[in-house]
């Protein structure tokens, strides 16, 4: 892929990842999440990872996302009115994410692997759909069950929890 | 050419504004997305090693692409549960706001 490319949907995933943070209505920070991750679903196929590419758009953008806007709508949230910020929470938060993001990046430029371009594959031809499903049915096939599991209590718990008497 | 390191700091950027998400904004929704976004960043670094070390057969390491389909699968149940416990909250207090929300006991 090309280098500009990778930038592009990286500047377009990170202005937009910024935006859910900062808009005060709801739907425009969900409508923002949505381009964020098909900018990093294109980051995943120019990883030659066409399968989590595809998935990230379906399962992310597609019915994540929907169910987001659905509760944001069905709760009929609107703009934040402007609250008395706390200036002393503000700034603390601000300063240990920032301070997180110094680590993260030191860390990356001393790391000599980072500065390491991407091997070439041995083939074009990546059928990476194919490798994923023998490594899920062969050596990952009880964590797959238990991830069945996992949803199956999930959407009975959902069922559960939007019952009109909880308590 | 695109290095490791830029994906890794693309990445590392990605989870810090979700962190300062989680830390700054009091919509429960939107704290919620910024988790989104953090599970994401750590997905995007999975996906970067294992096209950084490829396997033997010089294909790239596909058990990190597993992890990360794992990861997808779970995020998408997580979501449903935490929505589901936000529209509960929202009807017992009528609110979204974590400053609102300070009691354990209602």
């Amino acid at each position: 892929m090309p280098a500009f490319l990778f930038w592009l949907f990286a500047g377009v995933m990170l202005v937009f990842g910024a935006l859910v943070v900062i808009n005060r209505n709801p739907i425009a920070s969900a409508l923002s999440l949505v381009v964020c991750f098909l900018g990093l679903a294109a980051l995943f196929i120019s990883l030659d990872a066409f399968f989590i590419g595809i998935i990230q758009v379906l399962v992310y953008a597609g019915a994540v996302m929907v169910l987001f806007l659905f509760i944001i709508m069905l709760l009929d949230l609107r703009a934040e009115e402007r609250r008395r910020m706390n200036w002393v929470a503000f700034t603390g938060g601000f300063v240990v994410a920032f301070s997180l993001l110094v680590q993260i990046l030191a860390v990356i430029s001393r790391t000599q692997m980072a500065k390491q371009a991407f091997p070439p594959l041995a083939s074009q031809q990546v059928d990476d759909v194919r490798n994923i499903g023998l490594l899920l049915f062969g050596n990952y096939n009880l964590p797959f069950q238990i991830i069945a599991v996992v949803i199956l209590v999930a959407t009975v718990g959902v069922i559960v929890l939007s019952k009109r008497q909880l308590r | 050419m695109t290095t490791l390191g830029d994906y890794l700091t693309v990445s590392g950027i990605l989870f810090a504004i979700g962190f300062s998400g989680v830390l700054l904004r009091r919509n429960v929704i939107i704290i919620f997305m910024a988790l989104e976004l953090m599970l994401n960043a750590a997905n995007l670094s999975l996906v970067a090693f294992s096209r950084f070390r490829l396997g033997d057969d010089g294909l790239p390491n596909y058990n990190a692409q597993v992890l990360v389909f794992f990861i997808i699968t779970v995020a998408a149940a997580e979501v449903a549960v935490g929505l589901a416990i936000i529209v509960a909250l929202y009807r017992a207090r009528r609110t979204t706001n974590v400053e609102d929300i300070n009691s354990l006991k209602f």
